[in-house]
Order: structure tokens, then sequence, then C-alpha cells
């Protein structure tokens, strides 16, 4: 996963660049907190362009980003789903909560 | 009767969640034999992960264990069994319920079944407490072929 910070939007981008199942939103899980709580953004935009395969640990992780950035006071955003990865967000149901920029 | 199958494997790993990448790529690699398109073979890997997650996080809980996968290609049909000697499923048919998960607190989002039902043509659970869970899952590969044909067929009947 990268990751950028601009400071004058306070606006943090994570672009993942992994396949994302169980066994790897663990990593993620604990960098995006990471940087989340150091950075303190009022935007955080999950970039989904790089990611080739997506199972359901995908849903679970960015439910509780979606927290984790209420918490903080950001605004959590999601951007490029594409194929299955997009197949998956929309059966669970989570782009009502989470909008797509 | 033992049924007849054109081809099988089978594959058995350590439950540790580092082995799901491996163990959807390895079905993804034996259903390639059908030609399916990249839309079929992003279900299967999909299915496939749900099932093994659900065995190495639900099935064995933080124990090793053995995930057993055997997969059998049956004309244009790939079936696809996942099995555990974990826990087992006290209810399978609460356990199958759209969000309905054991664990919230790890950030689990309920949706295992949902997945494999919705991208399988067919999807079974047979769970026995404290002996294990199996979970069979089918889907049949559309032939390409006879799309050529179609496509022949409109050729020819243009000119």
């Amino acid at each position: 996963m990268e990751s950028e910070f601009y400071e004058k939007d306070k606006l943090l981008i994570f672009k993942i660049t992994d396949e994302i199942d169980d066994h790897t939103v663990q990593m993620i899980r604990r960098r995006a907190d990471y940087e989340m709580e150091r950075y303190m953004p009022k935007r955080v935009i999950f970039d989904f362009d790089s990611v080739t395969f997506m199972d359901s640990a995908g849903i679970g992780l960015l439910i509780g980003r979606y927290k984790f950035a209420n918490m903080i006071g950001a605004k959590l955003e999601i951007t490029n789903l594409t194929g299955s990865v997009r197949r998956i967000f929309d059966m669970s149901g989570i782009l009502k909560l989470i909008p797509v920029c | 009767m033992k049924e007849v199958f054109d081809n099988e494997m089978k594959l058995e790993f350590i439950s540790k969640s580092s082995n799901e990448a491996f163990a959807r790529l390895s079905v993804a690699a034996f259903a390639s034999q059908l030609d399916p398109t990249i839309e079929e073979l992003a279900d299967i890997k999909t299915a496939v992960s749900e099932a093994v997650t659900n065995s190495i996080i639900h099935g064995y809980d933080k124990k090793q264990g053995i995930v057993k996968i055997v997969s059998r290609l049956k004309g244009n049909e790939i079936i696809i069994e996942i099995s555990d000697k974990g826990k087992g499923i006290e209810n399978v048919d609460v356990a199958k319920e759209p969000l309905y998960t054991t664990k919230p607190n790890l950030e689990r989002s309920g949706m295992g079944f949902t997945i494999m039902e919705s991208f399988m043509d067919k999807m079974e659970v047979e769970s026995i407490i404290g002996l294990g869970t199996k979970v069979t899952m089918s889907k049949i590969i559309k032939p390409k072929i006879e799309e050529d044909e179609e496509e022949f067929k409109m050729l020819t009947t243009n000119s």
C-alpha cells in the first residue's frame, strides 16, 4: 500500500496495491490506522485502482476504517472500483455509508 | 456407484492466512483448463478465498489444523470441496444469513456465504459440531465455442 498526505487540504490518500484478503488486511489496517492517527486528516480516500483481487475481508476493512475516520473527525471516501471489486461493494450495501469519489 | 470425473486435484495446507492466496490461485489454475472468462475466474477465486478464510478463522479459530481442497472437473463444470476438521457450525442456516458473523470485533463482514452462493452456481454446507465443516460449490463454465458459432451464423446469414 502506498500513501500520500496533502497538508494544505488535510487529505490522506491510500493506494492499495495488494490483493485484499483476510491475510493482507491485517497489514493494511495497521498502517492505515497509524497514518490516520499521525496526520489527523479531514478527508481520507482509499484508491482501489491497483487492486486485482478482493474478498469480503475488504468490506470488513472499510467498515473498520470508516469508524476510525469518524472517531478522528475525518470523512472517508473510496475511488476506482472496478470488476469483481465493484460487485462485492455493491452486494455489501456499504456504498450507502461510504461515498465513491 | 462412483461418479466419473474428467480431472481431479487435491490440496492440503496448514490453516495459516498466508496460504489463502496460494489456495485460490491453485484452484484458479486448475479451473483454467475449462477456459473460463476473467470474470468467471474471479468468481471462483473469491468463493474459494471465502471458504478457506472461514475454515481458518472460524473452523480452527487460532489453533492449527489442515484445510483440504478437492476440486474436480466434469464436462464444463468445476466442483470444489473445501473442508476442515475444526469446531463445526452450530446452525448452518443462521451462519448463511447475510451479514451474520460471530466475530464482529474482528471486522468481519458476515458476507462469506452470501458471496459463495452468488458467485457460484451451487453451494452446500455440511457441518458437524466438533468434527468439522465441508463446503461444496460448483460452477458451470459457459463454453466459448457457442459464441463463435453464433458469430459465424450471423456472418454467414448477413452475406
